[in-house]
């Protein structure tokens, strides 16, 4: 791997022809080559050097705009109005508006886990140094950094290694950002193919990130039996100081774990977390617990159980310090992102800090030295906690049924609340005693907290729903395996040849936020569902907590039933946000690994391997955020497909095939050069389901590729239409195009199968050696 | 004009909005004045009561009267085909938007695009941002609201009702969508 900024200097130098004294050299970058894969075509790709892959799949998978309003507002010429061919005053259309704006979305999701990702290693490099080795599953894995590795065209051995990744991730960002200044890129294909260069930079930000901290903080190193922990509110000891983190960067949460070890008080205290930090200190520390996903911030908080509130970066709801500073609870803000106004006390001495925190002098403070944050954080906890004596903000029955009776029945909060809950009607049943329909909100809630603001006699509508849902959420006590890191070489091996030839039927990534349409439980449903049908299901984030939610009649969590490997059957919890680049990485690692196509700057191949090949699918049914745009967008770019929920529409751009264009479906056969046609497999890249059924269907019928034997494709065919059978009532009428010759025929389906093949004028096909890339074909037709 | 506000408040559209149903016979005079209408109805209408009925008999009923063919999305095409119906297609909402902006598509019979969409139990929400695909991107398209709430980026969209008027709205326009 490569050196930055190397200087050399030499005091004085002799040689026969002359004595050269305080000589001093700089070199921008020094390489010391050690990988002896041969650099593929594309080492540190610049913004158009994937142009062309990307308008391939671009090409099937056009995009469908659903704007949020008719205008742009971007500049000083706007409002402009983009109605329906409208162009605005820079000549701008509402396609490329549209595709500029997921870009804005991909680019702030990029930054923010590259950002996150150069703090963490800057972090570990200043603890550990520069050359402290990246190992993350000791002789499991040769590949540590697949995505780094198929990108870049490095292969980093060290923390040190790590910045060169951010600097080109770092120098992409920029770049892309520029061109959405008005004036810049203004052709929506060219906007979509820059999404997509977002998304592979936001990957590599990811992985980054998470091998940086597996390797350096001991998190569990791809490790199928990592610990079952603790989640849910019902977990937390009360009779203890509680310190809440939020947030996703660890850093400030394994200063307060140290300084517990350190000064004996492990154990004393309980240390908890909402959201991805929550993931990444039990990474950490297996006794630490989690409180559950986003959503729970404001109940959480409420609850009054969190004598101190350490908040970091990402997804940390920007209010938490007004509502911390309701139930007493003094805040630490610890990242240079997100200060929250508070005074920066990082420079003063611990006991001054403490005192003020625990006098009530300042509600907050700003403190950016991890080790800091842990003794304050602690001694301030435990000084407050007896005083504090579990303050909370969240009504009792009484104040309930009074305030209901002073709703004036506008019905503003139903048409503020996201989810269209029937609010008013429940604080009307409340305003006689029964608090049972709001009760039933709270499962579905997804605690933003709208309702209260839209309130015109200020009731505080989400704490009546946790007054109300108390009960449940006090007996919410799950075990979940935590975060295991990346997926081993050998597991690889072991299942490379099943998922490519189509014989275990899929890898299903559940992944994302909690933005859920009716709660988590349908989450839970579908990763149940797949398992069981012997998919290899991988979890990540909010979604892997909330798929702990629930257990069987046995008192057993998903993650206590299925194995944590990655196998067919297996429900495996890579981790946090960032740990989404194990998924991508086991993508790219079965072409690498399985397939032994060179991995080294080998994007386009790569991608083409996966796209044709890996039958994977990502579903984030809740995903909210601009990061879940950016980590959507890297799948993309891979050929991997996205569902989203309903809320995803509000992404405001699917990207849809068409299986009545039956010319968008040829690839080449790499044997022969043929244009063959293989179907709709898959049929769309990213796309919103209205239902949970909807979902599981796509699911299975996005799983099918090009590549799958007969058997594979039987095998998926089967699935697929089982689901649909079981969830829509009906056979698929879209069989035909997935059904290549008639080994492919579900033995026990057979003859309904014929029958709507027969009406169809269904015609055999066969199964090629698939690739979008003609220089992937081996032998031209012509040739032979 | 009448003037409606979204259900959602927060859902702004911008400059044009849909204009108001006032009276259900301007859905009715839509229908018969187009060419190509077709009727979208998504997952909610199997479990939306309106009074004694769901919102998928009155889809049915629409569909049968005005000789319109039906779109079910999501996964209720069963829900239809129990009730002794088929829809003329069912597909992802998504899909069948998309499917309208194109203006070479030859539409379920291949006999060419639909002028008029009429949409129904789609999450608000969601349906709130098909519209606008359809408004922006859907060539000589014209669409309608016949849900409960005023949808501002249809082209035409019942204002927010109750349940009595949005039953009768819907009782009128099946009743005269039969006449001549």
């Amino acid at each position: 791997m490569s050196r930055k900024n190397v200087q050399l200097k030499i005091k004085e130098l002799k040689t026969d022809a002359a004595t050269i004294k305080d000589l001093q050299l700089s070199f921008g970058r020094l390489v010391a080559e050690t990988w002896t894969e041969p650099m593929g075509p594309t080492p540190y790709p610049s913004i158009t050097a994937l142009r062309e892959w990307d308008r391939k799949l671009l090409q099937r998978y056009k995009p469908f705009y659903m704007p949020y309003c008719d205008v742009c507002c971007l500049c000083t010429f706007g409002k402009c109005d983009l109605t329906a061919g409208k162009r605005g005053a820079c000549g701008i259309n509402m396609a490329a508006q549209q595709s500029r704006i997921v870009l804005l979305a991909c680019l702030i999701g990029a930054s923010t886990h590259t950002a996150h990702a150069r703090h963490m290693v800057e972090h570990l490099i200043e603890k550990h140094g520069h050359d402290f080795p990246i190992h993350i599953g000791g002789i499991n894995i040769e590949v540590e950094a697949p995505i780094t590795r198929l990108v870049c065209g490095v292969k980093p051995k060290t923390l040190g290694d790590l910045e060169e990744a951010l600097d080109y991730c770092e120098n992409q960002i920029t770049n892309l950002l520029s061109s959405t200044h008005t004036g810049q890129e203004g052709d929506n294909i060219d906007f979509e193919s820059k999404v997509f260069h977002a998304g592979m930079i936001d990957h590599i930000g990811l992985e980054v990130a998470d091998i940086a901290q597996v390797a350096a903080l001991g998190f569990p190193k791809a490790d199928p039996e990592a610990p079952l922990v603790d989640l849910g509110y019902g977990t937390v000891d009360t009779q203890k100081p509680v310190v809440l983190c939020i947030g996703h960067n660890v850093v400030p949460a394994t200063g307060i774990v140290d300084y517990l070890k350190a000064n004996g008080l492990y154990g004393e205290v309980e240390v908890c977390g909402l959201c991805c930090t929550a993931h990444d200190v039990t990474r950490y520390n297996p006794k630490a617990k989690i409180i559950g996903p986003i959503s729970w911030q404001l109940r959480f908080i409420r609850s009054g159980l969190p004598d101190v509130v350490v908040l970091d970066e990402q997804c940390v709801r920007t209010d938490c310090l007004l509502e911390a500073q309701r139930i007493k609870a003094p805040v630490i803000v610890t990242s240079e992102k997100n200060c929250m106004g508070l005074p920066n006390r990082t420079n003063d001495p611990v006991d001054a800090i403490v005192t003020d925190l625990t006098e009530g002098k300042v509600s907050g403070v700003l403190i950016l030295d991890p080790e800091k944050v842990g003794e304050v954080v602690v001694r301030t906890a435990v000084k407050v906690a007896p005083s504090r004596q579990k303050f909370k903000t969240i009504p009792n029955f009484e104040d309930i049924v009074a305030g209901s009776k002073t709703c004036k029945k506008c019905n503003d909060c139903r048409r503020a609340c996201p989810q269209d809950l029937q609010i008013m009607e429940a604080v009307a049943e409340a305003s006689t005693g029964n608090l049972e329909m709001l009760a039933n909100l709270y499962d579905v809630c997804i605690g933003c907290g709208r309702c209260e603001n839209a309130c015109q006699v200020d009731l505080p509508l989400h704490g009546y729903i946790v007054k109300a849902g108390e009960k449940k959420l006090k007996e919410e006590k799950f075990k979940i395996r935590s975060g295991r890191g990346a997926i081993q070489d050998v597991e690889i091996r072991n299942v490379g040849s099943p998922i490519v030839l189509g014989e275990i039927p899929g890898v299903v990534a559940v992944v994302g936020c909690s933005n859920y349409p009716h709660g988590g439980k349908e989450v839970i449903d579908i990763c149940r569902e797949f398992a069981n049908r012997r998919y290899i299901v991988v979890t990540s984030g909010c979604a892997a907590m909330t798929a702990a939610m629930y257990k069987d009649e046995e008192g057993k969590t998903l993650y206590e039933t299925y194995p944590g490997s990655f196998e067919a059957g297996g429900i495996v919890n890579v981790g946090s946000c960032v740990a989404n680049a194990h998924i991508a990485g086991a993508a790219i690692k079965i072409a690498n690994i399985f397939a032994k196509r060179n991995l080294r700057a080998n994007y386009e191949e790569i991608a083409d391997y996966i796209y044709n090949r890996v039958g994977a699918v990502g579903l984030a049914w809740g995903a909210y955020s601009q990061k879940a745009a950016a980590i959507g967008a890297g799948f993309w770019r891979l050929g991997v497909p996205v569902i989203v929920g309903p809320h995803g529409a509000k992404y405001r751009r699917m990207l849809l095939g068409r299986n009545d264009h039956e010319e968008d479906w040829y690839v080449y056969d790499a044997r022969t050069g043929d244009r063959v046609f293989v179907g709709p497999a898959p049929e769309h890249l990213f796309y919103a389901a209205e239902s949970k059924e909807e979902a599981m269907v796509m699911i299975a019928k996005l799983c099918m590729r090009p590549n799958d034997t007969t058997k594979g494709r039987a095998i998926k065919l089967t699935h697929w239409i089982d689901l649909h059978k079981r969830l829509y009532g009906t056979l698929p009428d879209d069989i035909h195009y997935y059904v290549r010759n008639e080994l492919d025929i579900p033995i026990t389906m057979k003859d309904e199968i014929h029958k709507i093949l027969e009406e169809k004028k269904w015609k055999e096909n066969r199964i090629p050696d698939p690739t979008l890339l003609p220089r992937m074909i081996r032998k031209r037709k012509e040739e032979a | 004009m009448a003037t409606a506000e979204p259900w959602q408040k927060a859902e702004i559209p911008g400059p044009t909005k849909a204009l108001v149903i006032t009276k259900p016979e301007v859905v009715v005079a839509m229908v018969k004045k187009a060419k190509r209408p077709i009727l979208i109805v998504g997952h909610e209408a199997p479990e939306t009561d309106i009074k004694e009925k769901k919102l998928l008999d009155y889809a049915i009923r629409i569909s049968e009267t005005g000789k319109i063919p039906l779109v079910a999305t999501a996964h209720i095409v069963g829900e239809f085909i129990k009730k002794g119906f088929r829809p003329a297609a069912f597909m992802p909402a998504v899909d069948i938007a998309n499917r309208l902006t194109d203006s070479e598509w030859k539409g379920l019979d291949g006999n060419g695009q639909y002028d008029l969409a009429m949409f129904m139990g789609i999450t608000y929400y969601m349906e709130w941002v098909l519209f606008s695909g359809l408004k922006h991107f859907g060539q000589n398209l014209k669409t309608i609201s016949l849900d409960r709430y005023y949808h501002p980026h249809a082209s035409w969209s019942f204002p927010n009702l109750s349940m009595e008027d949005w039953a009768q709205n819907l009782e009128v326009i099946i009743g005269k969508l039969g006449g001549t």
